[in-house]
């Protein structure tokens, strides 16, 4: 064994150890080809995490009633010792910026440093969402103007005006994403093309005895084309476009919400596999740092007990259950595919033939960068996974008087467990499924929203106020029908409410 | 390549702004939690900070979200013994079946959000659109203190009070005034030289140019004789003496402290005098408070033996006026003082002595002071003293208030009454 050089041995930190370890973690990443933005580790103190915390995790943002709410509420859990803070927030951006609290020990910054400087880093400039959504250079400066542009919206109409205008933004701030690139629009020549292609195709295809069949009369009621042609998902843009009476600023302000919503919505979506990736490096690295002797025995000792505390899993039964931890999750699965491809048994050679076996790191940056929760528990929950944690399904009909277990950790169970639990991360079912359907462009200018009814969820019952905001912000009328997967629509919720029945009626 | 920034002395409180727009927000609620601390608390942290707690529902903000019902796959770990096709109860109000210790953690019901606002903010929140009556009028009228304040600049004064740069600035801009005729006419002598020099050299146009020469020097020789600076000139920094407000004040409790006057109403004017106080505070700077207690004779006492000690015996009011007038007169001269009387009673007084009170108010207290606030605690009728002090009122209306207490819960109420901004 090497003879132990560790690069600190008492728990103080100051900046000069910051460093040390930040360079022996920064060689050990690029080791292990962790591709990162680069780093600025900013120490601060609980005072100003408290701040962190109710801005959203960001270092600025324009004020608002509910950061202050935010904040209210975490300074009085935290100082009653409810809750202890985060050890650190990162934010996803370049340079990236990691905030180390004061209070922790040398450990502890360490643990930060690999945990937030090199794993969370490098997923937020590897991921697939993170690349197509977020503009990591940008987000800061985006900030900046977004809050001088609704301070001064404040100086100009009142803070009261604004603040309403958020008010509407914000209740529909989930609604306000893209989920999908748009193709790009083409151009009228191209367009020209496809008219011409379109043509030659029914030409050549033309078969005058199809003529002469007599066409029914009824079928033939064609109903006025709806404004949007296509239903529209991203609520807020479509509000921002096409509302008829926001002033340019109110736009300016839904478009604000819009972009910055559209910058959380890959975090959404990726947090078992981020904080997985995460936990997954700062336990590699921090060993390998013990294995090199640049560590203390008491400091692996004092990381392995905070390691162990934040990816434990309790059981459901449990009174510290509250869901699935998404670092129990998301660090056992990484840890699983290093297994599976380092040392595979026979199963995970049936399960996943084309990684057992295969270079860890390889395949780890694969499932890093391609991935996001849903499908990445689709694809690499392993049988050995399932077994570990016991899962298991229940169905909760609420037309029965019980519920059913419906899966479990046995042979027969592993898909169908797989597939619910990486059902349950898709946002899609989570979230209702709400898009607009129609504006009565030449009535009322009322706006149909239909919501797609998943699994028979109805909406909550407070989705009335959600249509308030929806109403401040398109002026008019407001109608929400749930469909079913039919097209029957079950339910109507309107806003203003309207009486039950018509007066004319 | 990593840049580690302290960052620890940064401005902390970034969230402020957004904390109180919060408040701002839920101003009616914190306002109802507020009203009902000063009612429940005790005399000795009343003006403490405090809890407040809002219904989570008034304050949470709506998203769309799914309800109770449908189908539900929920993938749970720690599975021990059930197998496929087990049925299980539905856990008792866990929202349409979120699954164990997951019911209540997102519900909607009366949880209330808690949170602590500091001192200084519950006193705002408790003596908002209150405003101490008077207060101009006399700040205007009676200032008896000085402070010495710049004003301008004035052309006479000491030699000390001397503005050099303002001076120098007179002086130059006397200057140039006075010497424009001479500069202009060099100009034109220059100008001339400069015509007569074009012309070709001869013995008349060199003499010429000599004479002229001759004369700007006389001219520039006229400007130099200007004194550079004269007394006209100088100016002096004004300082003028502006009244200030006083900013002491003194408050006098009176109270009765006959037989009648049982504990409980005693509490009740204690946390009147308490809130009076506390209002003061935020007016003034230095505030004293003088306990005067009377049964048939008024005596001036210390805090303690105020609001503990008993006595017994008949009531004369105006003993503890008289005092009070005295009080004032001896050691709180209107022109240094703001003063302000509270009186608490239950309403009793010896029948004749009533008339006397109001003669005594009216000719001795109420040209001293700025405010006389007298609350009855009674649940009974109104006595005659009541009736006397609603004669003064009609002639006082501005530094005279009254109001009846009937029961703790008033208190706070009514001292909003007495204290009301008006318009």
């Amino acid at each position: 064994m090497k003879q132990r050089k560790p690069i600190s041995t008492g728990s103080e930190w100051t900046f000069e150890l910051i460093q040390q370890y930040d360079q022996e973690i920064a060689r050990l990443a690029e080791h292990y080809g962790l591709d990162t933005y680069p780093n600025q580790i900013e120490v601060i103190t609980s005072e100003q995490m408290m701040d962190a915390y109710s801005s959203v995790g960001m270092p600025l943002n324009y004020n608002h009633w509910s950061f202050g709410k935010q904040f209210v509420s975490t300074e009085q859990q935290y100082k009653r010792g409810q809750m202890g803070l985060a050890y650190e927030i990162v934010i996803n951006s370049d340079p990236c910026i990691a905030y180390l609290m004061e209070e922790n020990t040398m450990t502890m910054q360490a643990l930060v440093i690999a945990h937030a400087c090199y794993g969370h880093n490098s997923f937020f400039k590897g991921n697939y969402l993170f690349k197509t959504w977020t503009d990591a250079s940008a987000i800061i400066d985006y900030l900046l103007f977004a809050k001088n542009y609704i301070a001064k919206c404040e100086e100009r109409h009142g803070v009261d005006a604004v603040e309403q205008m958020l008010d509407s933004c914000h209740a529909l701030m989930n609604y306000g994403v893209n989920r999908y690139l748009r193709p790009q629009p083409i151009t009228p020549e191209e367009e020209k093309n496809r008219l011409l292609d379109r043509e030659e195709y029914i030409q050549r295809h033309l078969n005058q005895i199809w003529n002469t069949i007599p066409k029914k009369d009824d079928v033939v009621k064609e109903s006025a084309p709806r404004f949007p042609k296509d239903p529209e998902e991203n609520l807020l843009y479509f509000i921002e476009k096409n509302a008829p009476l926001l002033e340019p600023w109110q736009r300016e302000i839904v478009r604000i919400v819009r972009k910055i919503a559209q910058y959380y919505y890959p975090q959404r979506q990726t947090q078992v596999m981020n904080e997985g990736w995460a936990c997954f490096w700062h336990y590699t690295l921090l060993n390998h740092l013990h294995d090199e002797g640049l560590v203390t025995d008491g400091f692996i000792m004092e990381f392995l007990h905070s390691h162990t505390s934040v990816i434990y899993q309790p059981p459901f039964d449990s009174p510290y259950f509250n869901g699935i931890n998404p670092y129990a999750l998301g660090y056992g699965m990484m840890q699983d595919i290093r297994r599976i491809c380092e040392h595979p048994t026979d199963e995970d050679r049936e399960w996943f033939p084309d990684i057992a076996g295969s270079d860890w790191q390889q395949t780890l940056q694969h499932a890093m960068r391609n991935y996001k929760d849903e499908s990445f528990i689709l694809q690499y929950l392993s049988p050995h996974m399932i077994r570990e944690l016991k899962l298991f399904t229940i169905t909760d009909n609420a037309a029965l008087s019980t519920m059913q277990i419906s899966a479990i950790h046995n042979d027969v169970g592993y898909q169908k467990v797989r597939e619910d639990l990486a059902a349950s991360y898709n946002i899609g079912n989570r979230e209702p499924n709400i898009q607009i359907y129609n504006v009565d462009i030449r009535g009322d200018r009322s706006l149909t929203l239909r919501h797609y009814m998943h699994n028979e969820q109805p909406l909550a019952p407070d989705t009335d106020e959600v249509l308030k905001h929806l109403h401040r912000l398109w002026g008019f009328d407001i109608h929400l029908e749930s469909v079913s997967p039919d097209g029957d629509i079950l339910n109507q919720l309107h806003c203003p409410a309207q009486m039950a029945t018509d007066a004319v009626a | 390549m990593s840049y580690i920034i302290d960052r620890r002395l940064n401005a902390k409180k970034k969230s402020t702004v957004n904390r109180q727009r919060f408040l701002r927000r839920y101003k009616k609620h914190i306002k109802r939690a507020v009203e009902d601390a000063v009612n429940t608390r005790s005399i000795r942290d009343i003006d403490q900070g405090g809890e407040v707690s809002i219904p989570s529902k008034d304050i949470s903000e709506p998203l769309f979200h799914h309800g109770s019902g449908g189908i539900r796959q929920r993938v749970l770990p720690g599975n021990q013994e059930f197998v496929v096709g087990d049925e299980i109860k539905r856990p008792e109000g866990g929202g349409g079946g979120t699954g164990q210790g997951q019911a209540s953690n997102q519900g909607e019901g009366e949880d209330e959000f808690t949170f602590q606002i500091n001192q200084e903010e519950f006193l705002d929140f408790m003596f908002e659109d209150l405003e101490l009556p008077n207060m101009i009028k006399k700040q205007l009228r009676d200032a008896t203190s000085f402070e010495v304040r710049r004003a301008g600049f004035t052309s006479v004064g000491s030699p000390d009070k001397l503005n050099v740069i303002r001076s120098l600035r007179a002086a130059n801009a006397r200057r140039i005034a006075l010497s424009g005729k001479e500069r202009r006419k060099i100009r034109e002598l220059k100008k001339e030289i400069k015509l007569l020099e074009g012309q070709l050299p001869s013995q008349a146009v060199a003499l010429k140019i000599v004479a002229i020469n001759e004369e700007i020097k006389a001219l520039n020789l006229h400007i130099k004789r200007l004194p550079f600076i004269d007394e006209f000139d100088l100016k002096y920094n004004n300082l003028i003496r502006t009244p200030v407000p006083s900013s002491k004040a003194v408050m006098f409790c009176v109270m009765d402290v006959s037989g009648s006057m049982t504990q409980s109403i005693k509490d009740i004017a204690k946390r009147f005098f308490i809130l009076l106080y506390l209002f003061l505070t935020r007016s003034y700077k230095k505030i004293e408070v003088v306990f005067v207690r009377h049964h048939t004779h008024a005596k001036e006492v210390d805090e303690e033996e105020f609001f503990y000690s008993r006595e017994t015996g008949g009531t004369i009011v105006s003993s503890a006026l008289n005092l009070s007038a005295e009080i004032i007169n001896e050691r709180y001269p209107p022109g240094d003082w703001n003063v302000y009387v509270a009186q608490a009673s239950d309403g009793d007084n010896w029948d004749g002595d009533s008339h006397h009170c109001r003669e005594v108010l009216e000719q001795r207290i109420l040209p001293l002071v700025q405010y006389f606030a007298y609350v009855e605690i009674t649940t009974g009728p109104h006595q005659n003293l009541w009736l006397e002090y609603e004669q003064i009122k009609e002639k006082f209306n501005d530094t005279f208030a009254m109001q009846t207490i009937l029961e703790p819960s008033d208190i706070y109420p009514v001292f909003r009454k007495l204290f009301e901004k008006k318009e």
